[in-house]
């Protein structure tokens, strides 16, 4: 069994994701005046943009990392915040959120942990196997490559089990091999009836119900 | 709550782990206080009662440098691998997740500057009851250094000038735990008791345990805005 | 109540705030000028020497107000940071800053006119006096959190991030000075208290009532006309400020 196909084992019930009049300054400058947005579950967002357009600002206020001076979150129509929120969302930034100086199986326990998810030694195993990383389970991630760094990060996300993922550049700087891996958690994702939010520059290559959300430059 | 526990001593290990992965960073606080009590008989003389009467202060003002000099790594290096972001997004309490970090921070700088410190105290001339009390003393006030050092360290993380103005933000909220705890020494020093000092720090001790970690989250969350 | 909350927070909107600072500040600018005068002679004319100290007494009517408003307005600006801070009030958060270069001025003032002092009563300009000591350190706090201010770019972020160190601080304060009177007490140093006379003429007491009040009266203005310029420059695209500038070219 794949981490594709175990995911879509584990389907995640129909929840929504809506953002309504999210407005976010920085300095003097308004970085988001009034964004709107709605996912459901099964459902991947492209927040698309020029550089400077917020798209980062978004998904931080998405996971309650940036307050917005006005505008609601909400998951099932309650205000995504605090605790809870923490149960609904996992994030992934612009860099793999990683240890240098662990190994990936130390890294996910500890980041597991932290994220109140039980794993056994099995389960991670089993997650870093599935993106084809048995083999580098007990190396320093230093050691790792960009890609093969991205999977470890990846793993973290599918071990948590969250319907809602919001990624920040997940594309970027990866070789073929790691695109297509990561086409395919997503779309494993997807299936499973979980939500994606992501940015990137590119068309994302992912099959399914896509959308996106173009933010202007100010 | 089973799961919280895990949660902490998870985050324990983890920075545990990563400073015994790189001994050179603790050994290098270590040395520094190390030289700087050594230096100070070079400044000041040899004269072994001066520099008796002076030992308290020196060494607690070496442990403050030392302490700050470790300080700009708690929370920087985490920032910079996004693993910051994951403590801020957990589900658990943040100040719980920040009292972790820097029990791991004390574990790494503040008590081995505690347990070498005898040994520079006999440098110093202090006879062998002070040198408890300085143990003592130290053991009681370096976590203090560590807890209030954590604010400092979140109000400046991913500033440019952030591990000058560390010093400036941090030592003068040093000021009581130093002279309770270089007190301490003194008063053993002067053959009273010091009681009274090791109390008031370990009050200290509780006052900061109780606040510090709430107002480091709240600084963490207002700097990762 | 809740009628009296409203109108209390209309305030502290920007412009209703920048217009009325811009109303009051003149006054209080104009109070201080009169209490200055008035108590300047009052110190310095009225008031008879002191059987002790003789005339160098009379610097205590500068230092004394001097270091009572530097103590207060710490504390008053870590509650108008703490206001900022909790309902992200922009003006409160305005004042906050902006009353921090008054009070290291005070700080400065008081120590400077205690060491002045200082060196006819105790032979020395400075002394480790408990007092002393602790109005040092509140220098230094007072110096972090303008530094603090100075090196985050991000207004709204140091806004937030020195409402944290003012509130560290202002729990600190009683502790520092309890600490640093026990200190004190225990090297057996000097004891002589800065508020001398244990009966003070009621001339003094006048002198020293208009001189506090001259000194409140310039910090209050002060703190207003520099709250307004922050204002403008944290607003300036807004259009109240455009408003009131005329075009915002």
């Amino acid at each position: 069994m794949t981490a594709v196909e175990r995911a879509a084992g584990s389907r995640f019930p129909g929840h929504g994701l809506k953002v309504r009049g999210v407005v976010v300054e920085r300095g003097e400058r308004r970085v988001l005046d009034g964004v709107h947005l709605e996912v459901r579950g099964g459902q991947l967002l492209q927040v698309a943009g020029p550089n400077g357009a917020g798209k980062t600002t978004l998904l931080r206020v998405l996971c309650g990392l940036t307050r917005p001076l006005a505008g609601r979150v909400t998951w099932d129509g309650r205000p995504l915040t605090g605790p809870e929120a923490a149960a609904h969302l996992a994030y992934l930034g612009h860099v793999d959120p990683l240890k240098d100086g662990l190994s990936p199986r130390e890294n996910l326990r500890a980041h597991c942990a932290l994220q109140g998810v039980r794993v056994d030694r099995a389960a991670v195993a089993r997650a870093l196997g599935d993106l084809g990383l048995q083999d580098h389970e007990a190396v320093a991630v230093r050691h790792l490559s960009q890609g093969q760094r991205r999977r470890v990060a990846l793993a973290g996300l599918v071990l948590l089990g969250r319907p809602l993922w919001i990624l920040d550049e997940p594309f970027a700087s990866l070789d073929a091999g790691a695109i297509d891996t990561l086409r395919g958690v997503l779309e494993g994702h997807l299936a499973a009836g979980g939500m994606v939010v992501l940015t990137t520059h590119q068309p994302v290559p992912v099959r399914g119900d896509c959308r996106s959300l173009e933010l202007g430059a100010a | 709550m089973k799961t919280l526990a895990a949660a902490f001593l998870s985050l324990l290990t983890r920075d545990l782990t990563l400073a015994l992965r790189r001994r050179q960073d603790a050994l290098v606080v270590l040395g520094f206080f190390v030289v700087v009590v050594s230096l100070f008989p070079l400044g000041v003389g040899p004269d072994p009662q001066l520099l008796r009467s002076m030992a308290p202060g020196v060494l607690w003002v070496s442990a403050l440098l030392a302490t700050l000099l470790s300080l700009e790594r708690l929370f920087s290096e985490d920032g910079r691998d996004g693993t910051l972001e994951q403590l801020l997004l957990s589900p658990w309490p943040l100040p719980l997740l920040v009292l972790a970090k820097v029990l791991a921070h004390w574990l790494v700088t503040g008590l081995p500057l505690a347990l070498v410190s005898p040994l520079l105290g006999l440098q110093l001339g202090l006879e062998p009851g002070e040198m408890g009390v300085l143990l003592m003393a130290l053991l009681l006030g370096t976590p203090v250094l560590s807890l209030v050092g954590g604010i400092g360290a979140a109000l400046t993380l991913g500033l440019r000038s952030g591990g000058v103005l560390i010093a400036l933000l941090i030592l003068p909220l040093y000021v009581p735990a130093l002279v309770l705890g270089a007190g301490a020494v003194d008063a053993a020093l002067y053959a009273t008791s010091p009681g009274a000092h090791l109390s008031l720090l370990g009050a200290l001790l509780l006052l900061t345990l109780l606040l510090a970690p709430w107002a480091t989250a709240a600084a963490l969350r207002i700097m990762l805005d | 109540m809740a009628a009296r909350q409203t109108r209390w927070l209309r305030f502290s909107s920007p412009p209703r705030f920048y217009d009325l600072a811009g109303r009051l500040a003149p006054g209080f600018a104009v109070l201080a000028g009169l209490c200055f005068i008035a108590g300047l002679y009052t110190a310095l004319v009225q008031a008879p020497p002191d059987y002790r100290q003789g005339e160098s007494y009379r610097i205590l009517f500068i230092h004394v107000p001097a270091a009572w408003i530097s103590m207060f307005l710490y504390v008053l600006m870590a509650g108008y940071a703490a206001i900022g801070l909790v309902w992200r009030i922009r003006t409160a958060e305005v004042m906050a800053k902006a009353m921090a270069p008054t009070g290291a001025l005070f700080t400065f003032l008081a120590l400077w006119t205690g060491a002045l002092w200082g060196r006819p009563t105790w032979g020395a300009y400075w002394v480790w006096d408990a007092r002393l000591t602790s109005e040092l350190i509140l220098l230094f706090l007072y110096l972090g959190f303008i530094a603090l201010h100075a090196a985050i770019e991000d207004r709204q972020r140091a806004a937030n991030a020195g409402a944290v160190l003012a509130l560290a601080g202002v729990v600190n304060v009683p502790v520092i000075y309890f600490s640093v009177t026990w200190w004190n007490t225990l090297h057996q140093g000097v004891t002589i208290r800065v508020t001398s006379a244990p009966s003070m003429d009621a001339v003094m007491v006048l002198a020293l009532a208009l001189m506090t009040l001259a000194c409140w009266m310039y910090a209050i203005a002060v703190v207003l006309w520099r709250a307004r310029l922050e204002l403008l420059e944290r607003e300036w695209r807004s259009d109240w400020v455009a408003q009131r500038l005329g075009g915002g070219t």
